[in-house]
């Protein structure tokens, strides 16, 4: 098994924290993985990405460059990378920030509202962790009891709120992505 | 070793110097390894060392040159622009036989270059950078965990030879998050012990002696025969280096290999990943890692030749540096040929698997 995933999105939406989740979470699930962010000069509006790999053998390349999985957190990702994605991949995508969706044959494609969603929740920030439930309800890449063990380790004391947010936010990625 | 965390090259090595027994620190930031200066500012003064953020390169190597003069374990580190600026500085530390070591998180150059990674540093690590006749001894990981365990490798390496160890990673291998591993903490006393094999020649308060001589420690011998003694003796030691401390990995090297690459750092692994793709396709491409850079691994590349394998492909991230020293060890025998990349790009896998088709 080995996944190739790129996430994407606005500076400050969370997609590296997307990638780093996953990661982490593969990591400790005694899986092979590695996460390689984009960094630099970005434009103001472009998009910040990352290229995460989880695999059951030695990561060779931590470079991704036709994922398997794409996570696009605006319209400016999918444009960057939905040509890129392999045949047979995913593609998860919000569609507050996707005006123009996506056009591509031979993947699946899911999508939500999930700034609207992570409103409802309670906080806007919690918008990637419902694109990190999307993926693992579609695909079980890790479990969730993994992401809640360290989410719950980095933010039970510092912000016990915002973790039932970020919890709640997972849960119903995982259950859009079922539906 | 400790449980595994997910960690930056940049904070992996930082973490791993400071258990490696690293107490000073001298730095100067620059992107793409401000992670590791922010982290040696942060977690130093925890374990009572200190960190200074110098002026400018040129002065922290100098700190460098300093406090390795009184038998510490130091570090300082860089990307390329702030490497060459330190080179002054490095040449005297190896003239002056001081230990210590220096890391190079690779950018694309020349100039200010950019901030991406990069394997153009790879002949100033190697062949000199600096003045005069000396060598560095030059470790190039390819992963985070390697970069981390590194730390302590190139402090006793420097120790062992008194001698300046460098680093030679790169933005890649800074920026990415990896599972990494460390060794225990060294306690002071173990520290300690470390340190006392420099005693006979460094700076220090020595009560033993009435007159309070002090050890001297100088790159300059103004008499030309002594002068030669002393080079002629920096060769021993470095040939003596060249006997002890080649590394390298093979990867998929077998008998039946068509072609064989050799590639060192962030370059490896992405013809590992080649090599991988190729062989699904039954066709048999062995690699050659070296993981120090110097001294060079040339008979584990000479060693790999035979009647089968009818190219030795070389690849880095350069206009081909490397390169050089892998024809020096294959001396002719087969044709040696090239794939860089510049600029601060990496090539993908794809790109290599048609470098090696198009040689097949």
């Amino acid at each position: 098994m080995k996944y190739e995933i790129i996430s994407s999105g606005f500076g400050g939406q969370g997609a590296l924290t997307v990638g780093k989740f996953l990661a982490k979470a593969g990591m400790k699930e005694g899986k092979n993985v590695s996460w390689l962010p984009s960094y630099g000069p970005e434009m103001r509006g472009g998009t910040a990405n990352v290229s995460v790999v989880i695999s059951d053998k030695e990561v060779a390349s931590p470079l991704v460059s036709f994922p398997s999985i794409l996570v696009a957190l605006n319209q400016p990702s999918i444009d960057k990378f939905a040509s890129a994605t392999i045949d047979g991949g995913l593609i998860v995508f919000n569609e507050d920030m996707c005006p123009n969706g996506v056009k591509r044959d031979n993947v699946e494609i899911i999508s939500a509202p999930m700034n609207q969603i992570a409103k409802e929740i309670g906080s806007i920030k919690v918008l990637n962790m419902v694109a990190i439930g999307m993926v693992i309800g579609k695909t079980g890449i890790v479990k969730y009891e993994t992401l809640e063990q360290d989410l719950t380790a980095f933010l039970e004391k510092k912000n016990p709120e915002l973790l039932k947010a970020n919890l709640k936010a997972i849960k119903k990625g995982i259950e859009l992505a079922q539906s | 070793m400790s449980e595994k965390v997910l960690m930056k090259g940049n904070e992996a090595v930082a973490e791993a110097a400071i258990r490696a027994g690293c107490r000073l620190y001298f730095a100067y930031p620059i992107t793409p390894q401000s992670e590791l200066i922010e982290y040696m500012a942060k977690m130093l003064p925890k374990v009572k060392g200190t960190f200074v953020q110098a002026e400018s390169e040129v002065a922290a190597i100098n700190m460098v040159y300093g406090a390795a003069g009184c038998g510490k374990r130091v570090m300082t580190s860089s990307s390329s622009p702030g490497i060459s600026l330190k080179m002054e500085g490095i040449s005297y530390l190896a003239g002056a036989n001081l230990p210590s070591v220096i890391i190079n998180v690779q950018r694309g150059g020349p100039g200010l270059g950019d901030i991406q990674p990069a394997q153009g540093d790879y002949f100033q690590a190697t062949k000199g950078g600096g003045h005069g006749d000396y060598r560095l001894i030059v470790l190039a990981p390819n992963s985070v965990q390697e970069f981390a365990d590194m730390a302590s490798e190139a402090f006793d390496l420097a120790d062992k030879y008194r001698i300046p160890v460098m680093i030679l990673s790169d933005g890649l291998l800074g920026q990415m998050m990896e599972p990494v591993s460390f060794k225990p903490t060294l306690t002071a006393e173990e520290i300690a012990e470390k340190e006392k094999i420099h005693l006979d020649w460094c700076m220090r308060p020595n009560e033993d002696e009435p007159n309070h001589h002090h050890h001297e420690i100088n790159s300059l011998e103004i008499d030309p025969n002594v002068l030669e003694t002393h080079v002629l003796d920096l060769e021993k030691k470095y040939k003596l280096i060249t006997e002890n401390e080649i590394k390298f990995e093979e990867y998929n090297i077998n008998d039946d290999n068509q072609i064989v690459c050799v590639a060192y750092g962030t370059a490896s692994r992405i013809v590992k990943s080649a090599i991988d793709q190729l062989s699904e396709k039954g066709i048999n491409v062995g690699l050659i890692r070296p993981i120090n850079v110097w001294p060079y691994p040339s008979n584990a590349i000479k060693n790999v030749l035979h009647k089968k394998v009818k190219k030795v492909i070389t690849f880095e991230l350069n206009l081909g540096q490397m390169v050089e020293d892998v024809r020096l060890a294959v001396n002719g025998q087969i044709p040696v040929e090239f794939l860089g990349k510049v600029g601060g790009l990496v090539f993908s896998p794809d790109e290599v698997i048609k470098k090696i088709e198009d040689n097949l």
